[in-house]
């Protein structure tokens, strides 16, 4: 815990000055916001430990205000997201989808996306036959909202192979 | 488990290389090597640095420098030793709570002209990476100005706490020479000139530990202390010793912080340590220049972790 905010400890690097102080430069990266800050500790501070742990949920659905996730691990648990903690994830969202759900104190702090998810493309320019050589591309939105640039071969109602951490298409699936 | 060395082979060549090119140089210049206890009744007194103690009440040393100065007052002439060493926590890219120095005490010398021999020994261990290494002299002050554009004496308590706590991002409620040291390690080091010697010598009185404090040209009270940096890494610190009793048991008592202080050490300054410079040298450190690594595990045969 650094200024009330949950963080993971990049890199921590220990700088002592001859004679002097001995001072720990640690990197930390907000898990709220994903904002990474430097900031040097004398040696031997602590910090709070934060109430933080990882679980893989399903998303469930989505109640006009709040997203439904339930664990994986045959508990049934179920967690709420707001849309501040699920951000950018809602553009990759399907149901019956794993996701893995970060809480802290007990609440939804994010919502991250598998590397890959497969979705529906819903709008698209109409497809060119025969054109997969020419390596051109063209905008295609999915069932999520999301837009996403494809080869223009691409049809209205194709399953594709997103990489959620580029958003770049990979593959029909 | 991992059961092989941190270091590979070459590494541990170069480092066998190393310490006999010390013994050499200091044979050639009649230089008495000694060994020193490891495990004394006394820790070190620097508040900054933390020692290890035994079941039986002993303290591992955190440099030999107490028992030396004992061997120079009972007349042993210049001394050096190599010595493996402790203190507690300091882990890190460039620090292992175990690790090898290179002490020794040069009688009749003053720090500045133990600093030509330091440069000497230095730029012999390095000629095989660097066969031409440039030196700079530079004052703390100086170091301060020019690098952190902050005048030392003229500076108010609360204009270098400004300063210290922008490079640290936040206020860790430190001292005067505590916001000191944050910027000579977070502004002033990593801007030292590259692949060059940089002594830095007059630091602050206050900041004296074991070393003379003397009057610079402006007639502000100094340290007799210098530190050599090489690419941002600290290699060594040295001293003109105080060899005034009084004044040591002084800066003792004001250190200790309940730590026993060294009887030993003062009777023998009671009795009189003869005039000297002494410097300590970090010889890891100066492998990993030489193996060019920025991790001091490449150069530990077993590192902290796998000790």
């Amino acid at each position: 815990m650094f200024d009330g905010e949950p963080c993971s400890i990049l890199d921590n690097d220990y700088v002592k000055p001859g004679k002097g102080q001995a001072f720990n430069r640690v990197k930390l990266r907000n898990l709220r916001n994903g904002r990474v800050v430097e900031k040097t500790f004398k040696s031997g501070d602590s910090l709070e430990g934060a109430d933080v742990m990882e679980l893989d949920m399903e998303y469930l659905y989505n109640d006009g205000e709040f997203w439904h996730f339930m664990a994986t691990d045959g508990s049934f648990e179920q967690h709420a997201a707001s849309q501040e903690a699920l951000g950018d994830t809602v553009k990759w969202l399907k149901e019956q989808e794993i996701y893995t759900i970060t809480l802290f104190n007990g609440a939804v702090l994010t919502v991250a996306p598998p590397n890959f998810v497969e979705l529906e493309v819903v709008e698209t320019d109409p497809g060119l036959k025969g054109d997969t050589a020419q390596g051109g591309n063209k905008p295609a939105t999915l069932t999520t909202g999301a837009v996403v640039k494809v080869p223009l071969f691409i049809n209205i109602g194709d399953k594709l192979r997103i990489d959620t951490r580029s958003g770049d298409y990979v593959s029909r699936a | 488990m991992n059961w092989q060395p941190s270091a590979d082979i070459q590494a541990l060549r170069a480092r066998a290389r190393l310490n006999q090119q010390i013994r050499q140089f200091f044979a050639q210049r009649n230089v008495l090597e000694v060994e020193t206890p490891v495990l004394a009744a006394a820790p070190v007194s620097d508040p900054n640095i933390e020692p290890m103690c035994t079941t039986e009440q002993r303290w591992l040393h955190t440099s030999p420098e107490y028992a030396m100065k004992r061997l120079l007052c009972a007349g042993s002439g210049d001394i050096f030793q190599i010595a493996r060493v402790f203190r507690r926590g300091e882990a890190g890219r460039r620090h292992n709570p175990e690790f090898s120095m290179l002490e020794w005490y040069r009688v009749g010398f003053d720090h500045r002209r133990l600093m030509d021999e330091v440069a000497e020994l230095v730029t012999r261990l390095l000629s095989a990476r660097y066969p031409q290494l440039p030196r700079l002299n530079l004052s703390y002050d100086e170091a301060m100005k020019g690098y952190a554009g902050l005048d030392v004496h003229s500076a108010s308590d609360e204009q270098i706490a400004v300063l210290g706590q922008q490079l640290a991002g936040q206020d860790l409620q430190l001292s005067r020479d505590g916001w000191l040291d944050v910027i000579m390690s977070h502004q002033v080091e990593p801007s030292l000139p590259a692949d060059t010697l940089v002594f830095i010598d007059g630091f602050p009185a206050s900041q004296a530990a074991l070393a003379k404090v003397a009057a610079n040209a402006e007639g502000i009270p100094v340290a007799q202390r210098f530190e050599l940096y090489f690419n941002g890494a600290e290699l060594a610190n040295g001293y003109h010793e105080l060899t005034d009793v009084d004044e040591q048991r002084r800066r003792f008592t004001r250190e200790a912080d309940g730590r026993p202080v060294d009887e030993y050490l003062l009777a023998a300054l009671e009795y009189g340590l003869p005039e000297c410079a002494g410097v300590a040298m970090g010889l890891d450190r100066l492998l990993m220049i030489i193996q060019n690594t920025g991790n001091i595990a490449d150069v530990l045969s077993f590192d902290w972790l796998r000790a």
